[in-house]
């Protein structure tokens, strides 16, 4: 990690920029990632400029003033742009998140919570589905021919067509609330996991396996003590992507049936009645949802590869 | 003959009876008195008692090429407390044969007995442990828990399980080593680990498939002063398969030659050199003597052809 500075030959204290380059090779991806952050802020900025032109340019004309600096001024702080400036979207988020009573259906919040309920009942049902169906596929051959087609062509169905179907049945059967919204994001998450977990059952080498027929050890014990620490690697990766298509997938559920709450009810508002701000705010808190999603499961893999010695 | 006393009693008499031989196997660690001479057979090592018989024993493989004839009519007996070298060039069979005794491999022809029963049977009663060419170690179980998983499939109470498993890291001086990983550990160690596994089990037969092929030679001699060293303070029965000349040699009590496929036996050569060896009998005249009619063995199977 201080590579930079140990290999510097004078042995005087390293200059700043040292210091700075080490200190950016031991973070790691934090400066890349911020780099790109800034670069595409500018980009936003800029493309504020141009997409609310015409707008401006009423504006303009209101106030009188002229001078680039004034132009973008009043461009940024427009009170309904068509693409409002970074700063003005991060007020009103502020403001959507906190300034709002939770329970108010005003509230980023509360909708946020709605999301999160339908996104984690379908990830836990699709992690278990997955894993289910690939151990199914891993021990049964008759399971592998017949499933897996199916397994893989279910994807090949969009689920916003596949969406107001499910609602509409499921509707008729009396199941309602969380379950229809779950029921899609289990159906898109369910997937990543089966297809790693196939793999992971089935990574174990033959020499692996001639050990535990050594030992005389039963289907149970080849499944507890190999299959599963060895597919452990591959199940990670899976549920991250698992989880983005939950809410991915609670979202769709909530804009295709007019749902009253929840980030996608509240996206589709926003759309209706023209609140830029509301959609982007939507876009921007689902994302948010999915990266600390993504960031808890990376948590747990991690305190897992720790307890396994550091294998991945 | 039962299955029972194979494992957890039994361990501490070196074979006082001759009733069975499951109700005689030894503990591998017990060590013989140390008023007994070296070169004195203890009372289980009665030439008698057999531990493998192979009668006319085929196995053909059926590949799409066509079938491939491993093993063809091999005759084979292996006595109690003996090492028993499978020596042969690539391809002879001796793989074959020992995953056969194993119960790895099923032979298509005649007849193999293990510990008196079959292969299977004697598989299931965890007769034997088995050393593979690779360590195939689970790389997210450390050194010690690598060492207990066959305990764990067996169903050794844990408290037990740790006893056992410091036991055979101890045999292969690997203690101080339980919580390294697999990864942490040079090849020559891992190997090391993987016979320890195949130790914790106290097994009356130890199986092992060119174990030291991948290590340099200096690990793999001193991992033979080991392995010699476990053998001989043991009643342990090795079975080891090797291309190697002078191993097979260095180690052995008794060497079968094999010919390339089909894999026969062409000779069977015992070796009257003491049990307790040390490196330099490898410059003995009696060693190189060995060594040589081994050569001419395998000479007159073509296996230099």
């Amino acid at each position: 990690m201080t590579d930079a500075v140990s290999a510097a030959p004078l042995p005087r204290r390293p200059s700043a920029v040292r210091r700075a380059w080490s200190a950016y090779r031991a973070r790691g991806r934090t400066i890349p990632v911020l780099t790109v952050l800034v670069v595409l802020v500018a980009f936003w900025y800029a493309a504020a400029l141009w997409v609310n032109a015409d707008r401006a340019e009423r504006l303009i004309g209101q106030t009188g003033e002229e001078g680039i600096v004034a132009y973008a001024t009043a461009v940024w702080n427009m009170e309904r742009p068509a693409l409002p400036a970074p700063h003005q979207l991060a007020e009103a988020m502020w403001d959507q998140a906190t300034g709002q009573p939770v329970t108010s259906n005003r509230s980023a919040v509360h909708h946020m919570g709605v999301t999160i309920w339908s996104t984690l009942v379908g990830f836990l049902a699709g992690t278990a589905l997955g894993i289910i169906l690939a151990i199914g596929i891993v021990h049964v051959r008759t399971l592998e021919r017949s499933l897996m087609p199916w397994v893989i062509a279910s994807q090949t169905i969009p689920i916003l067509a596949l969406a107001p179907i499910f609602v509409v049945v499921l509707g008729q059967l009396g199941v309602t609330g969380v379950w229809p919204k779950a029921l899609i994001a289990t159906y898109l998450s369910f997937f990543p996991v089966t297809i790693a977990m196939v793999k992971g059952l089935r990574s174990p080498d033959i020499l692996q396996r001639d050990l535990m027929h050594t030992y005389s050890a039963t289907g149970g014990q080849v499944f507890r003590m190999l299959r599963w620490p060895s597919a452990v690697p591959f199940l990670f990766p899976a549920l991250k992507v698992g989880i983005a298509l939950s809410i991915v997938g609670a979202i769709v559920a909530e804009v295709s049936t007019a749902a009253q709450a929840g980030l996608g009810a509240w996206l589709l508002q926003g759309s209706y009645h023209g609140l830029v701000f509301r959609m982007w705010g939507a876009l921007f808190f689902a994302s948010a949802l999915a990266i600390a999603a993504i960031a808890v499961i990376t948590l747990i893999e991690r305190m897992v590869v720790r307890s396994r010695g550091g294998t991945a | 003959m039962t299955d029972t006393g194979m494992t957890g009693t039994g361990m501490t008499d070196t074979g006082m009876t001759d009733t069975g031989l499951m109700d005689t196997a030894p503990g591998v660690y017990d060590r013989r008195p140390a008023d007994a001479p070296a070169d004195a057979m203890p009372a289980s090592r009665q030439p008698s008692e057999t531990v493998v018989e192979a009668e006319a024993l085929s196995l053909t493989f059926r590949t799409p090429d066509g079938p491939v004839h491993a093993l063809d009519n091999i005759d084979l007996m292996i006595e109690k407390g003996s090492f028993v070298s499978l020596i042969g060039p690539s391809g002879c069979g001796k793989t074959t044969l020992l995953r056969a005794i194993a119960d790895l491999e099923r032979p298509t022809g005649g007849r193999i007995t293990v510990n008196n029963g079959t292969a299977e049977e004697a598989r299931r009663a965890r007769a034997y442990g088995y050393v593979f060419q690779a360590p195939a170690l689970f790389p997210w179980r450390n050194v010690i828990r690598n060492v207990k998983t066959p305990l764990e499939v067996m169903g050794v109470p844990a408290g037990q399980r740790n006893v056992r498993a410091r036991k055979a890291l101890e045999v292969v001086g690997l203690q101080g080593f339980e919580r390294k990983f697999p990864w942490q550990l040079s090849g020559g160690m891992q190997q090391r680990v993987s016979i320890a596994r195949a130790m914790s089990l106290e097994p009356p037969i130890l199986l092992m498939d060119e174990p030291f092929g991948a290590l340099d030679e200096i690990t793999r001699d001193n991992l033979n002063v080991h392995l010699l060293d476990l053998w001989n303070r043991t009643d342990l029965t090795v079975v080891f398969v090797t291309h190697s000349i002078p191993e097979a040699v260095f180690l052995s009590s008794r060497i079968v030659v094999m010919s390339p496929r089909p894999g026969r036996v062409l000779r069977v050569i015992d070796s009257d050199l003491p049990r307790e060896r040390a490196l330099d009998i490898r410059e003995n005249p009696k060693f190189l003597d060995i060594a040589h009619r081994v050569r001419e063995a395998l000479r007159e199977g073509h296996s230099y052809d």
